[in-house]
Protein backbone atom coordinates (compact mmCIF):
# COMPACT_ATOMS: atom_id res chain seq x y z
CA UNK A 1 0.00 0.00 0.00
CA UNK A 2 1.17 3.50 -0.79
CA UNK A 3 1.88 5.58 2.33
CA UNK A 4 -0.48 8.54 2.68
CA UNK A 5 0.05 12.15 3.71
CA UNK A 6 -2.84 14.12 5.17
CA UNK A 7 -3.07 17.60 3.68
CA UNK A 8 -5.11 18.88 6.64
CA UNK A 9 -2.43 17.63 9.07
CA UNK A 10 0.30 19.30 7.07
CA UNK A 11 -1.56 22.61 7.06
CA UNK A 12 -2.13 22.34 10.81
CA UNK A 13 1.59 21.67 11.32
CA UNK A 14 2.55 24.66 9.15
CA UNK A 15 0.35 26.87 11.33
CA UNK A 16 1.80 25.29 14.48
CA UNK A 17 5.22 26.37 13.22
CA UNK A 18 4.07 30.00 13.20
CA UNK A 19 3.99 30.36 9.43
CA UNK A 20 1.54 32.87 7.97
CA UNK A 21 3.18 33.73 4.64
CA UNK A 22 3.09 31.13 1.88
CA UNK A 23 5.15 31.84 -1.22
CA UNK A 24 4.39 29.52 -4.09
CA UNK A 25 4.78 28.38 -7.63
CA UNK A 26 2.39 25.51 -8.40
CA UNK A 27 3.67 21.97 -8.12
CA UNK A 28 1.44 19.05 -9.02
CA UNK A 29 2.21 17.28 -5.75
CA UNK A 30 0.97 20.14 -3.59
CA UNK A 31 -1.34 22.30 -5.74
CA UNK A 32 -4.63 20.58 -5.23
CA UNK A 33 -4.69 19.84 -1.51
CA UNK A 34 -2.20 22.30 -0.03
CA UNK A 35 -1.90 25.40 -2.19
CA UNK A 36 -5.55 25.71 -3.23
CA UNK A 37 -6.89 25.43 0.35
CA UNK A 38 -4.19 27.87 1.51
CA UNK A 39 -5.32 30.41 -1.09
CA UNK A 40 -8.75 30.28 0.57
CA UNK A 41 -7.49 30.26 4.15
CA UNK A 42 -7.64 33.65 5.89
CA UNK A 43 -4.80 32.57 8.20
CA UNK A 44 -2.40 32.65 5.26
CA UNK A 45 -1.19 35.36 2.93
CA UNK A 46 -0.15 33.63 -0.28
CA UNK A 47 2.37 35.35 -2.55
CA UNK A 48 2.53 33.84 -6.01
CA UNK A 49 5.85 34.08 -7.82
CA UNK A 50 6.81 33.77 -11.49
CA UNK A 51 10.08 31.94 -10.72
CA UNK A 52 11.15 30.07 -7.62
CA UNK A 53 14.34 31.99 -6.86
CA UNK A 54 12.21 35.11 -6.39
CA UNK A 55 10.41 33.13 -3.73
CA UNK A 56 13.59 32.37 -1.81
CA UNK A 57 14.45 36.05 -1.80
CA UNK A 58 10.96 37.09 -0.72
CA UNK A 59 11.27 34.69 2.23
CA UNK A 60 14.57 36.39 3.15
CA UNK A 61 12.97 39.84 3.12
CA UNK A 62 10.09 38.54 5.21
CA UNK A 63 12.56 37.05 7.68
CA UNK A 64 14.35 40.36 8.16
CA UNK A 65 10.92 41.93 8.63
CA UNK A 66 10.19 39.46 11.44
CA UNK A 67 7.96 36.91 9.66
CA UNK A 68 8.10 33.20 9.03
CA UNK A 69 7.33 31.92 5.54
CA UNK A 70 7.14 28.68 3.60
CA UNK A 71 8.01 28.39 -0.09
CA UNK A 72 6.08 25.73 -2.02
CA UNK A 73 7.59 24.46 -5.26
CA UNK A 74 8.49 21.45 -7.35
CA UNK A 75 11.97 19.87 -7.22
CA UNK A 76 12.68 21.40 -10.63
CA UNK A 77 12.10 24.82 -9.08
CA UNK A 78 14.54 24.00 -6.31
CA UNK A 79 17.13 23.03 -8.91
CA UNK A 80 16.44 26.31 -10.68
CA UNK A 81 17.06 28.25 -7.44
CA UNK A 82 20.43 26.83 -6.41
CA UNK A 83 22.24 30.16 -6.74
CA UNK A 84 19.76 32.00 -4.53
CA UNK A 85 19.89 29.11 -2.06
CA UNK A 86 23.67 29.38 -2.07
CA UNK A 87 23.87 33.16 -1.78
CA UNK A 88 20.91 34.11 0.36
CA UNK A 89 20.14 30.85 2.10
CA UNK A 90 23.47 29.34 3.05
CA UNK A 91 26.04 32.15 2.78
CA UNK A 92 23.55 34.84 3.80
CA UNK A 93 22.25 32.69 6.71
CA UNK A 94 18.57 33.07 5.98
CA UNK A 95 16.23 30.41 7.36
CA UNK A 96 14.34 29.90 4.12
CA UNK A 97 11.93 27.00 4.60
CA UNK A 98 10.91 25.15 1.46
CA UNK A 99 8.36 22.44 0.78
CA UNK A 100 9.41 20.66 -2.35
CA UNK A 101 7.27 18.21 -4.24
CA UNK A 102 9.07 15.22 -5.73
CA UNK A 103 6.87 14.88 -8.77
CA UNK A 104 6.56 11.32 -10.09
CA UNK A 105 8.60 9.68 -7.36
CA UNK A 106 7.78 5.97 -7.57
CA UNK A 107 5.72 4.77 -4.56
CA UNK A 108 7.86 3.40 -1.74
CA UNK A 109 11.14 4.20 -3.54
CA UNK A 110 13.86 6.37 -1.99
CA UNK A 111 14.49 9.52 -4.02
CA UNK A 112 18.15 8.55 -4.51
CA UNK A 113 16.97 5.25 -6.00
CA UNK A 114 14.38 6.70 -8.34
CA UNK A 115 14.57 5.85 -12.02
CA UNK A 116 14.32 9.56 -12.68
CA UNK A 117 17.60 11.45 -12.82
CA UNK A 118 15.98 14.74 -11.77
CA UNK A 119 14.72 13.15 -8.56
CA UNK A 120 17.84 11.10 -7.85
CA UNK A 121 20.08 14.15 -7.67
CA UNK A 122 17.96 16.30 -5.32
CA UNK A 123 19.22 14.96 -1.98
CA UNK A 124 22.88 14.69 -3.09
CA UNK A 125 22.78 18.30 -4.32
CA UNK A 126 21.36 19.44 -0.97
CA UNK A 127 23.97 17.35 0.87
CA UNK A 128 26.75 18.93 -1.17
CA UNK A 129 25.35 22.34 -0.21
CA UNK A 130 25.02 21.25 3.44
CA UNK A 131 21.32 22.15 3.40
CA UNK A 132 19.18 20.27 5.90
CA UNK A 133 16.40 18.21 4.35
CA UNK A 134 13.70 15.82 5.54
CA UNK A 135 11.55 13.45 3.56
CA UNK A 136 7.83 13.45 4.30
CA UNK A 137 6.43 10.09 3.23
CA UNK A 138 3.65 9.34 5.68
CA UNK A 139 1.63 11.01 8.40
CA UNK A 140 4.20 9.92 11.00
CA UNK A 141 6.66 12.32 9.38
CA UNK A 142 4.41 15.39 9.66
CA UNK A 143 5.16 16.08 13.30
CA UNK A 144 8.82 16.51 12.38
CA UNK A 145 7.97 19.62 10.42
CA UNK A 146 7.44 22.21 13.15
CA UNK A 147 10.60 21.25 15.11
CA UNK A 148 12.63 21.32 11.88
CA UNK A 149 11.24 24.77 11.06
CA UNK A 150 11.95 25.92 14.63
CA UNK A 151 15.53 24.72 14.26
CA UNK A 152 15.93 26.46 10.89
CA UNK A 153 14.90 29.79 12.42
CA UNK A 154 16.93 29.14 15.57
CA UNK A 155 20.10 28.48 13.60
CA UNK A 156 19.39 30.77 10.61
CA UNK A 157 19.86 27.94 8.14
CA UNK A 158 17.66 26.92 5.21
CA UNK A 159 15.46 23.84 5.33
CA UNK A 160 13.96 21.65 2.63
CA UNK A 161 10.95 19.44 3.33
CA UNK A 162 10.65 16.94 0.50
CA UNK A 163 7.14 15.68 -0.23
CA UNK A 164 7.28 12.10 -1.49
CA UNK A 165 3.66 11.67 -2.40
CA UNK A 166 0.63 13.83 -3.12
CA UNK A 167 -1.12 14.76 0.14
CA UNK A 168 -4.88 14.22 0.17
CA UNK B 1 20.30 63.00 -21.24
CA UNK B 2 21.44 61.29 -18.07
CA UNK B 3 22.11 62.11 -14.43
CA UNK B 4 25.33 61.52 -12.59
CA UNK B 5 24.54 58.47 -10.47
CA UNK B 6 26.02 59.88 -7.30
CA UNK B 7 24.04 63.14 -7.69
CA UNK B 8 20.93 61.04 -8.10
CA UNK B 9 21.70 59.06 -4.93
CA UNK B 10 22.58 62.22 -2.98
CA UNK B 11 19.22 63.72 -3.91
CA UNK B 12 17.46 60.63 -2.57
CA UNK B 13 19.57 60.76 0.59
CA UNK B 14 18.50 64.37 1.21
CA UNK B 15 14.81 63.49 1.05
CA UNK B 16 15.03 60.15 2.85
CA UNK B 17 13.24 59.88 6.16
CA UNK B 18 12.60 56.42 7.61
CA UNK B 19 12.57 54.37 4.39
CA UNK B 20 14.21 50.98 4.03
CA UNK B 21 16.58 51.14 1.05
CA UNK B 22 17.51 47.90 -0.74
CA UNK B 23 20.42 48.40 -3.12
CA UNK B 24 22.49 46.26 -5.48
CA UNK B 25 25.84 46.50 -7.26
CA UNK B 26 27.11 49.99 -8.20
CA UNK B 27 24.16 51.72 -6.59
CA UNK B 28 24.79 49.75 -3.40
CA UNK B 29 28.54 50.43 -3.34
CA UNK B 30 27.88 54.16 -3.62
CA UNK B 31 24.71 54.31 -1.51
CA UNK B 32 26.32 52.88 1.62
CA UNK B 33 29.00 55.59 1.39
CA UNK B 34 26.65 58.44 0.46
CA UNK B 35 23.85 57.55 2.88
CA UNK B 36 25.00 55.21 5.67
CA UNK B 37 21.95 54.11 7.68
CA UNK B 38 20.95 50.98 9.61
CA UNK B 39 17.93 50.54 7.34
CA UNK B 40 20.13 50.00 4.26
CA UNK B 41 19.69 46.42 3.02
CA UNK B 42 22.41 45.17 0.66
CA UNK B 43 22.27 41.47 1.55
CA UNK B 44 20.65 40.34 -1.67
CA UNK B 45 22.67 37.16 -2.10
CA UNK B 46 22.31 36.57 -5.83
CA UNK B 47 22.16 38.75 -8.93
CA UNK B 48 18.66 39.86 -9.92
CA UNK B 49 17.12 39.27 -6.52
CA UNK B 50 17.13 42.76 -4.97
CA UNK B 51 13.55 43.59 -5.79
CA UNK B 52 12.38 40.21 -4.46
CA UNK B 53 14.10 40.81 -1.11
CA UNK B 54 12.49 44.25 -1.16
CA UNK B 55 9.07 42.74 -1.80
CA UNK B 56 9.45 40.46 1.22
CA UNK B 57 10.40 43.45 3.37
CA UNK B 58 7.47 45.50 2.03
CA UNK B 59 4.94 42.73 2.65
CA UNK B 60 6.37 42.04 6.09
CA UNK B 61 6.38 45.70 7.15
CA UNK B 62 3.51 47.49 5.42
CA UNK B 63 4.09 50.45 7.76
CA UNK B 64 7.55 51.11 6.26
CA UNK B 65 8.25 52.37 2.75
CA UNK B 66 10.74 50.25 0.82
CA UNK B 67 12.86 51.83 -1.91
CA UNK B 68 14.74 49.38 -4.14
CA UNK B 69 17.78 50.61 -6.09
CA UNK B 70 17.94 47.89 -8.73
CA UNK B 71 20.42 47.48 -11.59
CA UNK B 72 19.23 47.34 -15.18
CA UNK B 73 21.18 44.12 -15.81
CA UNK B 74 19.85 42.76 -12.55
CA UNK B 75 16.25 43.51 -13.42
CA UNK B 76 16.70 41.87 -16.83
CA UNK B 77 17.76 38.72 -14.98
CA UNK B 78 14.51 38.66 -12.99
CA UNK B 79 11.89 40.33 -15.16
CA UNK B 80 9.11 38.16 -13.74
CA UNK B 81 9.57 40.10 -10.50
CA UNK B 82 7.63 42.97 -12.12
CA UNK B 83 4.56 40.76 -12.45
CA UNK B 84 5.01 39.28 -8.98
CA UNK B 85 5.28 42.75 -7.44
CA UNK B 86 2.38 44.23 -9.41
CA UNK B 87 0.24 41.25 -8.42
CA UNK B 88 1.16 41.44 -4.72
CA UNK B 89 0.55 45.20 -5.01
CA UNK B 90 2.44 46.54 -1.97
CA UNK B 91 1.46 50.19 -1.56
CA UNK B 92 4.75 50.89 0.24
CA UNK B 93 7.03 49.80 -2.61
CA UNK B 94 9.18 52.03 -4.84
CA UNK B 95 11.23 50.22 -7.45
CA UNK B 96 14.01 52.36 -8.90
CA UNK B 97 16.12 51.04 -11.76
CA UNK B 98 19.54 52.63 -12.11
CA UNK B 99 19.68 52.45 -15.87
CA UNK B 100 23.33 52.91 -16.83
CA UNK B 101 22.90 50.67 -19.88
CA UNK B 102 25.69 48.32 -18.78
CA UNK B 103 26.78 45.57 -16.47
CA UNK B 104 29.07 48.14 -14.95
CA UNK B 105 30.29 45.94 -12.09
CA UNK B 106 31.52 43.38 -14.60
CA UNK B 107 33.47 45.52 -17.03
CA UNK B 108 30.69 47.81 -18.25
CA UNK B 109 29.64 45.53 -21.09
CA UNK B 110 26.34 46.88 -22.50
CA UNK B 111 23.14 45.14 -21.45
CA UNK B 112 21.20 43.46 -24.26
CA UNK B 113 18.86 45.96 -25.82
CA UNK B 114 20.68 48.92 -24.26
CA UNK B 115 18.87 52.14 -25.16
CA UNK B 116 16.15 50.26 -27.06
CA UNK B 117 14.12 48.81 -24.21
CA UNK B 118 11.90 50.63 -21.76
CA UNK B 119 11.81 49.55 -18.13
CA UNK B 120 8.88 51.84 -17.40
CA UNK B 121 6.92 50.25 -20.27
CA UNK B 122 7.79 46.77 -18.93
CA UNK B 123 6.48 47.81 -15.53
CA UNK B 124 3.29 49.34 -16.88
CA UNK B 125 2.62 46.24 -18.95
CA UNK B 126 3.22 44.12 -15.86
CA UNK B 127 0.59 46.09 -13.94
CA UNK B 128 2.49 48.72 -11.91
CA UNK B 129 -0.08 51.46 -11.39
CA UNK B 130 2.48 54.25 -11.67
CA UNK B 131 5.81 54.60 -13.48
CA UNK B 132 8.32 57.34 -14.15
CA UNK B 133 11.25 57.67 -16.56
CA UNK B 134 13.60 60.36 -15.29
CA UNK B 135 16.73 61.66 -16.95
CA UNK B 136 17.38 64.98 -15.25
CA UNK B 137 18.35 65.77 -11.70
CA UNK B 138 15.87 68.65 -11.49
CA UNK B 139 13.00 66.38 -12.40
CA UNK B 140 14.13 63.70 -9.94
CA UNK B 141 14.39 66.24 -7.12
CA UNK B 142 10.99 67.65 -8.01
CA UNK B 143 9.20 64.28 -8.20
CA UNK B 144 10.86 62.68 -5.19
CA UNK B 145 8.48 64.26 -2.71
CA UNK B 146 5.56 62.59 -4.50
CA UNK B 147 7.36 59.32 -5.23
CA UNK B 148 8.22 58.85 -1.56
CA UNK B 149 4.61 59.31 -0.47
CA UNK B 150 2.15 58.21 -3.15
CA UNK B 151 0.71 54.68 -3.16
CA UNK B 152 2.80 52.04 -4.93
CA UNK B 153 4.03 49.90 -6.38
CA UNK B 154 5.88 52.51 -8.41
CA UNK B 155 8.69 51.96 -10.89
CA UNK B 156 11.16 54.76 -11.47
CA UNK B 157 13.55 54.36 -14.39
CA UNK B 158 16.55 56.57 -13.58
CA UNK B 159 18.82 57.24 -16.56
CA UNK B 160 22.27 57.50 -15.02
CA UNK B 161 25.96 57.52 -15.83
CA UNK B 162 28.85 56.70 -13.52
CA UNK B 163 30.46 59.63 -11.72
CA UNK B 164 32.81 60.14 -8.81
CA UNK B 165 35.19 57.63 -7.24
CA UNK B 166 33.71 55.11 -4.85
CA UNK B 167 35.69 52.16 -3.60
CA UNK B 168 34.02 48.77 -4.04
CA UNK B 169 33.51 46.73 -0.89
CA UNK B 170 31.63 43.51 -1.64
CA UNK B 171 32.30 41.91 1.77
CA UNK B 172 30.62 44.92 3.40
CA UNK B 173 27.54 44.57 1.17
CA UNK B 174 26.94 40.99 2.30
CA UNK B 175 28.23 41.32 5.87
CA UNK B 176 26.11 39.33 8.33
CA UNK B 177 26.78 41.74 11.20
CA UNK B 178 25.19 44.48 9.15
CA UNK B 179 22.20 42.30 8.32
CA UNK B 180 21.68 41.61 12.01
CA UNK B 181 21.92 45.31 12.75
CA UNK B 182 19.39 45.94 9.98
CA UNK B 183 16.96 43.44 11.57
CA UNK B 184 17.37 45.07 14.98
CA UNK B 185 16.92 48.57 13.59
CA UNK B 186 13.80 47.49 11.72
CA UNK B 187 12.30 45.87 14.82
CA UNK B 188 12.89 49.07 16.78
CA UNK B 189 11.53 51.26 14.01
CA UNK B 190 7.77 51.31 14.56
C1 LIG C 1 23.88 34.69 -11.82
C2 LIG C 1 24.97 35.67 -12.04
N1 LIG C 1 25.38 35.95 -13.29
C3 LIG C 1 26.37 36.84 -13.47
C4 LIG C 1 26.97 37.48 -12.43
C5 LIG C 1 28.11 38.43 -12.66
N2 LIG C 1 27.71 39.81 -12.37
C6 LIG C 1 27.89 40.40 -11.16
S1 LIG C 1 27.44 41.98 -11.13
C7 LIG C 1 26.96 41.94 -12.73
C8 LIG C 1 26.45 43.17 -13.41
C9 LIG C 1 25.27 43.76 -12.72
O1 LIG C 1 24.68 44.68 -13.62
P1 LIG C 1 23.61 45.71 -13.13
O2 LIG C 1 22.57 45.04 -12.36
O3 LIG C 1 23.19 46.52 -14.31
O4 LIG C 1 24.42 46.59 -12.09
P2 LIG C 1 25.62 47.65 -12.34
O5 LIG C 1 26.90 46.88 -12.17
O6 LIG C 1 25.46 48.21 -13.70
O7 LIG C 1 25.41 48.62 -11.23
C10 LIG C 1 27.18 40.68 -13.29
C11 LIG C 1 26.90 40.30 -14.69
C12 LIG C 1 26.50 37.15 -11.13
N3 LIG C 1 26.99 37.74 -10.03
N4 LIG C 1 25.50 36.25 -10.98
MG1 LIG D 1 23.70 48.40 -14.97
Amino acid sequence: MQPALSAAEIIREIKRAGIRFIVALPDRTTSEHLLKPMLEDPDFRVVQVCKEDEGLSICCGLYSAGHRALLLMQHTGLLDSINALRGSGVEGRNPVCMMVGLLQLEPGVKPTESKRYGLRIVEPVLDAMKVEHHLLQSDDDIEKMAPAIEKAYGTETPLVLLIATEPS
Amino acid sequence: MTMKRDDCLKALARQRTGEIVVAVYKAAQEWIQIAPHPLNYTFTGAMGQGSSHGLGLALGRPDKRVVVLDGDGSLLMNLGTLVTIANAAPKNFVHCVLENGTYETNGAVPIPGAGKISFSAFARAAGYPKTYAISSLEEWERELGTILHEPGPILVDLKVEPAGKYAEDFPRLYDLKHREAFGRALRESR
